[in-house]
C-alpha cells in the first residue's frame, strides 16, 4: 500500500515537474491574493494584472489564483499545493507571504516565484514592488492644502517598512505646504476588514480629521468619507465610484506591464531572479485623475510634483530630514538610498506617536 | 495626547453600532444551539444576508425590503444546512463549515455588479424630544432602527426561552431530543424552525454591515464576524443577556482602541487588537474548568444527531 502511494506521489510529482518541458502545454501561472479579488483595492489590481496576462498570451498561458489566503502558515500550504499542481510561475502578492514563498521555493527549485513588496530573494525567487511612497508624496501635498482642521487621518495596517514609508512621505509633503498639519495614525492590524476600516474612519472623523488616507485594501473608508462629506484618497485602485465627491485622487498600482514582462521572460527562457522597484516613472505607480474639488493652483502644483517625481528631478525623501527623535537622517540635499527606505522603521521628525513594535 | 478629544457619548454610540452585526448573528445562533444544533455556518449566512439585503435594497430603493430579503436569504441558506443535518443526518460541524464556504462563494457570485453602488440611506429613529436630551439622547435615541430591533430581539428571545411553553419545548429538544420525541414533540420540525431563525438573524447582521455600518458591498466584508458571533454564544454561556453583554464588550473594545489611537494615546496596538479574542478565550477556559457550570449551561444534546428510530 505504501509502495503504491509513493509511486503515485512520485508520478504526480514528475508529471507536475515535467509539464513545463512539453512545449505545447500552456505555461501555468499562479497568483496568490491576500484579500478577495472583489476588494476593489489591492487584490483587485493584482487580478487585473492576471487578466492582462491572459489577454496578452491567450492559449499560451493558463492562470490559476487563490484569494483570501492568510499570511503565514496557511500561505505555505497553498503555495505547496499550487507548485505540486504543475504551476510554473507563482506571484505571491502580499508582504506576509515572504517567508512562506522562500520556504516553498526551496522545495521546488524548478518553479519560479515572484514575491511582491518583500526583500528576500533566491535563485528562483524575484521580488517586485511599486514606489508607492512617490504617490504618498503627491497625496500629502494635496492633503496639506485641502485640510481645514489641519488634522489628517491615516488608517494604517501593519508597521512594516512599506507602510511606514508611506506615512513619512505623506507627512513630509503635507508639512512642506502646511506647517500646522498633524497626522493621526490608527493601526487596524489587518489588510482587509471593511467594518474595522469603517470604524477607524469614523473614529478619526469624530476626532476632527477632515482628510483621510488609508493603507488598507477595502474602499470602506472612502464610503464613510463620502457619507460624512469629507475628503479621502483611494488606495491601490481608483475608488472614485465609492466616493465621487470624497476622492481627491488615488494611488493606482498598475501591475499589468510587469506581469506580462515576467511571463514573457519565462516563456522565452530568460527569466532570472531580480528585484524591481518601479514608481511613477515606469508607471507601476500611477495617480488617478485629480478631483475638481482641488483648486486650480493646487492642481497645477500637484501635477508639477508628479512630473518632477517621475523625471527624477525630485525625490520623496530629500534632506534635510531628521528622525522623530531629532537625530539627523538626511543632510541638506541628500536623497534616501533604497536600502534605507526598504528597511524604514522610524517616523520622521514631527509625526506624533510611536510605531507599534 | 489629548484624551478630551474622545467624547464618551460618541464612543458608546459607536460601540453600539459596531456591536450590532455580531449581536444579531449571536442571538440567532444562541436559539439554534439551544435547540441542540451546532451551526458553524454563521459567517456564510451573514455574508449571504449582506449581499441579499444589499441587492434588494438597491433594486427596490427600500432599506426595509432589503433587510427583509437579508433575513429571508439567511434563513434559506440555513435551511440548506437544516435539510442536510436533520433529514440526511450529515455531520453538523462539517456541514456548518461547508455552509460558510458555500455562503462566501455564493455571495461573491450574487454580488457581481453590486460593487461601488450606494445603498439607500437607512432611516434613523430620532425619537421626538428624547433625541434632544443632553446626555442620553445621543447614546440612546439617535440610532438607526436596527440597533433597537437587535436589542428587542434579544429581549424577545430571553422572554420566550424563559417564560413561554414554546421556549420550554425548544430547550427540551436541545437538552434531550429523545425525551422530547417520546413526549410527542416534533424534534426535527422544531430544530428546522430554530435553524431558520438563526439564519434570518445572521442574515440581518450581515445586512446591517452592508447597508448601515460600512455601507457598501465588498466581497468577504464580514471578515470573520460570524466566528466571533459563535464565540460570543459560548462566552455568554447560552444566556441571551450574556450575548448582549459579550457583543457590546467586543464591539466596545474594538471601537475604544481605534478611538484611543486616533486621540494619539500611546498604545500597544497588537495587544488591544488581541484583547477581545483573549478575553473570549479566557472566559472559555474559566468556564470549561468549572465542569459543573459548563454542563449546566450548554444544551446537553448540542451537536448530536437525532434519528427518530434510535
Amino acid at each position: 500500500m505504501n509502495h503504491i502511494r509513493s509511486i503515485l506521489a512520485a508520478a504526480a510529482l514528475s508529471l507536475g515537474l515535467a509539464a513545463p518541458a512539453a512545449a505545447q502545454d500552456p505555461l501555468k501561472v499562479g497568483f496568490v491574493y491576500v484579500g478577495p479579488i472583489g476588494d476593489f483595492g489591492w487584490s483587485y489590481q493584482h487580478d487585473q494584472g492576471r487578466l492582462a496576462v491572459e489577454e496578452e498570451f491567450g492559449d499560451n498561458v493558463e492562470t490559476v489564483y487563490q484569494e483570501s489566503v492568510p499570511e503565514g502558515a496557511d500561505a505555505e500550504r497553498v503555495l505547496t499545493q499550487m507548485a505540486l499542481s504543475g504551476t510554473d510561475l507563482i506571484f505571491t502578492t502580499s508582504f506576509g507571504y515572504m517567508d512562506p514563498t522562500l520556504n516553498v521555493a526551496k522545495k521546488f527549485p524548478n518553479v519560479k516565484f515572484e514575491h511582491a513588496t518583500g526583500y528576500k530573494r533566491a535563485p528562483n525567487v524575484s521580488t517586485y514592488s511599486g514606489r508607492f511612497y512617490e504617490g504618498r508624496t503627491v497625496l500629502g501635498h494635496i492633503a496639506g492644502h485641502m485640510t481645514k482642521t489641519n488634522k489628517i487621518g491615516y488608517i494604517a495596517s501593519f508597521p512594516i517598512p512599506e507602510v511606514v514609508r508611506g506615512i513619512n512621505a505623506a507627512y513630509l509633503a503635507a508639512k512642506a505646504v502646511n506647517p500646522d498639519v498633524k497626522f493621526s495614525v490608527v493601526w487596524v492590524s489587518t489588510w482587509f476588514d471593511p467594518a474595522k476600516e469603517a470604524d477607524a474612519a469614523n473614529a478619526l472623523i469624530d476626532q476632527g480629521a477632515d482628510v483621510l488616507m488609508q493603507h488598507t485594501d477595502s474602499p470602506a473608508a472612502m464610503t464613510i468619507a463620502e457619507d460624512k462629506g469629507i475628503y479621502a484618497f483611494g488606495q491601490a485602485s481608483d475608488m472614485e465610484r465609492f466616493g465621487p465627491n470624497a476622492q481627491l485622487t488615488a494611488i493606482v498600482d498598475n501591475w499589468n506591464p510587469y506581469y506580462i514582462e515576467r511571463v514573457h521572460a519565462v516563456l522565452e527562457g530568460t527569466w532570472e531572479s531580480q528585484d524591481s522597484w518601479h514608481g511613477l516613472a515606469e508607471g507601476m505607480t500611477q495617480m488617478a485623475p485629480l478631483s475638481d474639488a482641488i483648486p486650480d493652483d493646487v492642481k497645477a502644483s500637484t501635477q508639477e510634483i508628479i512630473d518632477k517625481l517621475a523625471s527624477g528631478e525630485m525625490h520623496s525623501f530629500e534632506g534635510p530630514i531628521n528622525r522623530q527623535d531629532g537625530s539627523a537622517w538626511l543632510a541638506e540635499g541628500e536623497r534616501a538610498e533604497d536600502g534605507t527606505l526598504l528597511g524604514m522603521d522610524f517616523y520622521v521628525e514631527g509625526i506624533e506617536g510611536s510605531l507599534p513594535k | 495626547m489629548d484624551l478630551s478629544a474622545i467624547n464618551p457619548l460618541v464612543l458608546i454610540a459607536s460601540l453600539m453600532v459596531a456591536a450590532t452585526p455580531i449581536l444579531l448573528a449571536a442571538i440567532g445562533e444562541l436559539v439554534v444551539e439551544k435547540s441542540g444544533v451546532l451551526n458553524l455556518g454563521v459567517e456564510g449566512m451573514m455574508i449571504t444576508g449582506a449581499i441579499c439585503g444589499f441587492a434588494i435594497a438597491v433594486e427596490s430603493s427600500s432599506p426595509w425590503l432589503g433587510l427583509l430579503a437579508a433575513a429571508g436569504g439567511g434563513a434559506l441558506l440555513a435551511l440548506v444546512f437544516g435539510v442536510l443535518t436533520q433529514f440526511f443526518l450529515s455531520n453538523q460541524v462539517a456541514t456548518g463549515l461547508a455552509l460558510t464556504l458555500f455562503g462566501l462563494g455564493l455571495s461573491a457570485l450574487l454580488g457581481q455588479g453590486y460593487a461601488g453602488i450606494k445603498p439607500p440611506p437607512s432611516p434613523r429613529l430620532d425619537v421626538p424630544f428624547l433625541a434632544d436630551l443632553p446626555v442620553l439622547g445621543r447614546v440612546l435615541f439617535q440610532h438607526d432602527y436596527m440597533v433597537y430591533i437587535s436589542i428587542l430581539i434579544v429581549a424577545c428571545v430571553w422572554a420566550v426561552l424563559k417564560y413561554t411553553r414554546a421556549g420550554l419545548i425548544l430547550r427540551a429538544v436541545g437538552e434531550s431530543h429523545d425525551a422530547a420525541h417520546a413526549l410527542g414533540y416534533k424534534v426535527v420540525r422544531i430544530r428546522l424552525m430554530a435553524i431558520a431563525f438563526g439564519g434570518a438573524c445572521a442574515g440581518l447582521g450581515g445586512a446591517y454591515l452592508s447597508l448601515i455600518r460600512v455601507p457598501q458591498w465588498t466581497e468577504g466584508m464580514t471578515a470573520g464576524a460570524g466566528w466571533i458571533a459563535l464565540a460570543i454564544v459560548v462566552f455568554a454561556s447560552w444566556r441571551p443577556w450574556g450575548v448582549l453583554l459579550g457583543a457590546y464588550l467586543f464591539g466596545g473594545v474594538t471601537v475604544l482602541q481605534l478611538n484611543l489611537q486616533a486621540a494619539g494615546l500611546e498604545l500597544p496596538v497588537e495587544y488591544l487588537s488581541m484583547a477581545p479574542y483573549l478575553i473570549t478565550i479566557l472566559v472559555l477556559v474559566i468556564m470549561s474548568a468549572d465542569r459543573g457550570r459548563a454542563a449546566l449551561n450548554a444544551p446537553a444534546a448540542l451537536g448530536k444527531i437525532f434519528h427518530a428510530s434510535s
